[in-house]
């Protein structure tokens, strides 16, 4: 993908989120997701009901790349089963450290396939799908429980 | 003065604006710490023979560089930390906490470094000590007046920083200790963004207690210096214990200490650093602490006038008498405007500045903060504002 409809994307998720905002359902399992080495804070909202994500929603004072992937990602985990969710989170990871990953996985994620040349970005890509993991980590102790 | 001559980071191509995290170092602090590894290299108060001795000379030497540099009355009341934060966390573990009662009051700000802070929230948790915050004018300063009436009864400490790394205010601390000793309040004073940019004068404020850093200063990392009245120190228990600082021990758990100040200073110090740090202080007195000040506050309003005319920006801090200023630049997260400087090789900070409780006061919890040294430059201030100007430009190549 070209390097300034990359950007365009990234400042229009940035610009014009989606799915920003506080949930009043209480089902959904809020988790913090924020970086110790800069200064993103995310508040992320996530609503799993029989193993697969219904809702995610987000609040939070973050950069445009962490703004950005969050809304991205809201965007590609709606409506997936923790299984799928969890193979992307993996891709994921794995693009944003150069590792070999699965392309077709994603839709406009793509966008930060290039992010590992700005390492003290990387970690702002990262933010919302480590929040995610935490949320999984808490609805699988729930269901155990 | 030509500083480039003297430092080869103003060689770089870069425009450094963020001297409130730490400063530049002129060589001739290099050289000194590396003559000390060439061509002298023993332990401190140690050896009968001659570069030991050298070392001491040297070492001691500084002590009283820093006591003639703040006017400290006895060359015993400085003793060399680690930083300003060892400096503060010694001040309240091993003074305070042995010294306040639960339900004592400490006063301090929200703009306060997180280091002037954390160390009394253990207190607080620890001993049941109360920490009240003196309220914040529409400036976001801290009056005389406002710590009037923040005290009680039961108020013992007022610890502040002289100027605060976010909002640069500088706080009136000599007309705050002349209150506070009315009262026998204690003041402990942060300077470590005082002491490296105005003369600081423990005599004539009359401060308990001072703590600062040398890297914020042209001085190396690593190495900072706490300050106290000769008769609190004497009551200060060390934190550490070790070699250097025992007259004697003995097999019945017996131990006799030495007297200040090598009693607060266990272990081998940081003998380099304490050696760059004196490099340091002459370099300052060389350019001259007034000469210093007034160059900052210069082109701090240089600055102040040229981004007032940018509508996107808001500043936060337009009024306060030092080189500090933070600002935003409107619907840009504070750290993507840092990254697309930091493409044109201009480092200024994002975040928080290590004030995390400011937040309620100022309403934003992030800014960009410009700080200024005394080699900074007109030209690097137009620099800094040609690139600002352009919010649409910012946007585009932040990312």
């Amino acid at each position: 993908m070209d390097a300034n409809l990359k950007r365009e994307i990234m400042l229009d998720n940035y610009q014009n989120p989606a799915n920003r905002g506080k949930p009043v359902d209480e089902n959904y399992i809020s988790v913090n997701s924020n970086n110790s080495s800069c200064i993103d804070n995310i508040d992320l909202w996530v609503l799993i009901k029989d193993d697969v994500i219904h809702d995610i929603k987000f609040m939070g004072e973050a950069c445009a790349i962490s703004t950005a992937s969050t809304s991205i990602m809201t965007k590609e985990l709606i409506g997936k089963s923790l299984d799928d969710v969890k193979k992307i989170i993996e891709n994921f990871y794995n693009m944003i450290e150069e590792r070999e990953y699965e392309k077709e996985l994603f839709s406009e994620a793509i966008v930060f396939d290039e992010i590992y040349k700005q390492a003290n970005r990387k970690t702002c890509a990262t933010l919302p799908y480590k929040g995610i993991l935490d949320a999984i980590k808490i609805y699988e102790n729930n269901k155990k429980a | 003065m030509n500083f480039k001559d003297d430092f080869s980071m103003l060689n770089k191509d870069l425009v450094y604006l963020d001297n409130g995290a730490t400063t530049f170092k002129p060589s001739c602090v290099i050289e000194a710490m590396n003559d000390y590894y060439e061509n002298y290299t023993a332990n401190a108060h140690r050896g009968d023979y001659d570069i030991s001795l050298k070392v001491d000379i040297a070492y001691e030497g500084v002590r009283d560089k820093v006591q003639q540099f703040i006017n400290a009355r006895h060359r015993e009341e400085i003793i060399f930390t680690s930083g300003a934060t060892e400096a503060l966390n010694m001040i309240v573990s091993g003074f305070f906490e042995h010294v306040l009662e639960p339900g004592d009051e400490v006063i301090i700000s929200e703009a306060e470094h997180a280091s002037n802070v954390l160390p009394w929230f253990r207190l607080a948790n620890k001993k049941g000590i109360v920490i009240k915050y003196v309220p914040l004018d529409e400036h976001l300063h801290v009056t005389l007046d406002a710590i009037r009436k923040t005290v009680s009864p039961r108020t013992k400490v007022i610890a502040l920083a002289e100027i605060t790394n976010v909002v640069g205010d500088v706080r009136p601390i000599k007309d705050i200790c002349a209150y506070a000793h009315s009262r026998d309040i204690f003041v402990v004073c942060d300077g470590s963004q005082s002491v490296p940019h105005k003369v600081t004068d423990v005599q004539d404020n009359d401060v308990d207690f001072l703590a600062f850093s040398a890297h914020k200063m042209c001085g190396p990392t690593g190495v900072g210096v706490l300050y106290g009245r000769m008769e609190l120190l004497e009551e200060l228990e060390p934190v550490n214990f070790g070699g250097g600082m025992n007259e004697s021990f003995d097999n019945e758990n017996a131990i006799f200490l030495k007297e200040l100040p090598a009693r607060l200073e266990a272990g081998t110090p940081n003998i380099a650093g304490v050696i760059g740090l004196g490099a340091a202080i002459d370099y300052l007195i060389k350019v001259g602490l007034d000469n210093i000040y007034y160059h900052e506050i210069t082109l701090k309003k240089y600055l102040v006038e040229k981004l007032a005319t940018i509508k996107h920006i808001d500043i936060i801090n337009e009024e306060c008498d030092s080189g500090i200023l933070a600002f935003n630049v409107d619907g840009i997260f504070p750290q993507d405007v840092a990254i697309y400087l930091s493409k044109y090789n201009v480092c200024v900070r994002a975040g928080n500045h290590c004030a995390k409780i400011l937040k309620k006061s100022v309403g934003v919890r992030n800014t960009i903060r410009i700080s200024l040294y005394f080699y900074n430059t007109k030209e690097e201030i137009d620099c800094l504002v040609e690139l600002l100007k352009d919010r649409d430009k910012i946007m585009k190549e932040m990312i």
